[in-house]
């Protein structure tokens, strides 16, 4: 099972101190937490895109090329990638490029994106939203697989003899997420491909996390990739630790009453009980964690946010430790206990990837000097 | 009896007591009654406003709502009948009324029978339920019985007994009118919705309608 942190990248004002973090700071802070992450041990790297203030990472290739030239082995990730205002065939090149720079350490997770003003920057309408993912992502998915593309739709120029470049390594395209909060029309389109399907799971009833992840499993099967419970599923989730719980609350209230997501709204408290919010002790995230399980079934992938609503780097990067230290390997060894015998552990990993991961060992092998082993 | 109606009542008065509940609750009654006459058992759930207000406002700044705010979104989106009363606020519904009606599911509201009412401490705001109630289900696509409820302080009598001014009758006149609605549709449990979980529809769909040949209206 892979863990990882997904950021939104947000530049908020810190409440307790009224500072606001610059654009480069946040650019340069989003760049540590990714490190950080590889450092202690997590496996994914997710941003988001954002093509509007108060948000920095309009660019995602160009900063997970970035972490990708600093990092062994991490995956980089996207939460979300916009494949309703992004040209798909832009998208082909962008992450095949990146797939090839980062050794085949790359998936993507595409989402609509749900600011309105957005649309129209970029020549669109929000509300061909859902016809606009499902056109793009057709023609996404054959610039990775067929090498000459004929093409005619709604929403782009049509395509007569085009070849994305370059090919996508070793001719197996980056692993795709498809994220929704409540359109079952994306569960069904993971579905219909065999993708995987991820809830970012910030906004319950959990009810609701329920039937998106159930209908995606059931049409996973139906469209024939597997038995539903072999389909791949990731969640989101999001933490705030100290070792003792009541620090935990005392330091993040101020900045949840601030957040702009839900300052000003619920308390902290009825917050905590109707989402999967944990702010707590790392045990507290450990429970909460192993129950969303309960809700999805076995899965592979879990996100947590981190680095939102002001929080200095510095307490990001202690959250991190955390994870890496307390929380991680209690959840992998607890969710692999769990899971029923067949079902996947993973998300389909890149071969390139894994044939890296065997070299590295074998090399460690190698240069064990001769009589210790 | 032949069958049973669920019959939701939205009160949105802020005093306890409230005329609006008052009204609410006459209404509701003479509606029971009737369906009573035509055969029909009314499970009656009244739904006060101000018990949802601050999850209305938290729904508002979070996207979702409480377990308790979305039992009664629920409640209204699966009634065969809603009666719902407003106080007049400068001019119109109140806002927490409106808060209500604006996290309601788009479709839950389609078809149904609904009853208008509304109070306030003059006659003369009595036209709010034709110029701002009405048009505002009409645009959910409800179907609004014809008979709206106005009902002014002066139309109670001492200790909230109705006076003769002809609000017992209007009551009377309305109730009838949603309660036949009510009878004359099957009830909620035995409609058929199609729900986007369990019946999805199927991506060939989807996809067909961006293909360019596919023929479009």
């Amino acid at each position: 099972m892979q863990f990882g942190v997904f950021s939104v990248g947000d530049v908020t004002t810190d409440p307790t101190t009224g500072r606001t973090p610059t654009e480069a700071e946040r650019v340069q802070s989003m760049v540590a937490i990714a490190l950080k992450a590889e450092e202690v041990g997590l496996d994914v790297f997710a941003t988001g895109e954002h093509h509007n203030p108060p948000f920095v990472p309009s660019s995602p290739t160009t900063m997970l090329g970035f972490i990708a030239a600093r990092t062994e082995r991490l995956i980089l990730s996207t939460a979300t990638t916009l494949i309703t205002t992004n040209d798909p065939v832009k998208i082909a090149e962008d992450y095949a490029m990146l797939q090839h720079l980062a050794g085949g350490r790359v998936d993507l997770m595409l989402g609509r994106g749900n600011t309105g003003p957005v649309y129209p920057w970029f020549g669109q309408d929000i509300r061909n939203g859902i016809a606009l993912a499902v056109e793009n992502y057709a023609l996404l998915h054959r610039l990775w697989r067929e090498d000459v593309v004929d093409w005619q739709g709604r929403f782009r120029t049509p395509l007569t003899g085009f070849t994305s470049t370059p090919r996508p390594l070793e001719g197996i395209p980056p692993f795709v997420w498809h994220g929704s909060i409540r359109s079952p029309e994306i569960a069904e389109q993971a579905a219909y491909y065999g993708d995987g399907f991820f809830h970012n799971n910030i906004f319950w009833p959990a009810e609701h996390v329920r039937r998106m992840v159930g209908l995606y499993r059931r049409r996973f099967e139906h469209y024939g990739h597997g038995p539903a419970d072999h389909a791949i599923v990731g969640l989101g989730g999001q933490v705030f630790m100290r070792p003792n719980s009541q620090d935990a609350i005392r330091e993040f209230r101020p900045y949840f009453d601030h957040a702009p997501v839900y300052g000003g709204g619920p308390s902290l408290e009825d917050y905590m009980d109707q989402t999967p919010l944990t702010v707590g002790s790392p045990q507290q995230v450990i429970d909460r964690t192993l129950g969303f399980r309960e809700v999805v079934g076995d899965y592979q992938r879990q996100l947590f946010l981190v680095d939102h609503a002001g929080l200095p780097q510095r307490t990001v990067l202690e959250q991190l430790d955390m994870l890496g230290e307390l929380v991680v390997p209690v959840l992998r060894r607890e969710f692999e206990r769990m899971r029923a015998p067949d079902a996947p552990s993973d998300p389909p990993i890149h071969p390139r990837v894994v044939a890296d991961e065997a070299t590295a060992r074998d090399g460690d092998r190698a240069t064990t000097p001769a009589g210790v082993a | 009896m032949e069958g049973r109606r669920s019959l939701v009542v939205v009160a949105a008065g802020l005093r306890q007591p409230s005329s609006t509940r008052l009204l609410a609750d006459r209404l509701a009654a003479a509606t029971e009654r009737h369906l009573l006459d035509a055969g029909l058992a009314a499970d009656v759930e009244t739904l006060e406003l101000r018990d949802h207000a601050h999850d209305l406002v938290n729904h508002l700044l979070t996207g979702f709502p409480s377990p308790r705010l979305q039992a009664a979104i629920d409640a209204v989106a699966g009634a065969d009948g809603l009666i719902a009363v407003t106080p007049v606020f400068s001019a119109s519904y109140s806002g927490v009324f409106k808060v209500f009606v604006d996290v309601l599911e788009r479709d839950g509201l389609a078809g149904k029978p609904v009853l208008l009412g509304a109070t306030g401490g003059t006659a003369r705001h009595s036209l709010v339920l034709e110029h701002a109630m009405r048009p505002l289900f009409a645009y959910f696509g409800a179907a609004s019985v014809p008979t709206a409820v106005y009902a002014a302080s002066e139309d109670w009598g001492p200790a909230g007994v109705a006076s003769d001014s002809g609000l017992v009758a209007r009551i009377d006149r309305a109730a009838r009118e949603l309660a036949t609605a009510m009878a004359g549709r099957p009830a909620a449990s035995d409609r058929a919705a199609r729900n986007a979980f369990d019946d999805p529809v199927p991506f060939e769909t989807l996809l067909a309608e961006v293909d360019p040949r596919t023929e479009r209206d």
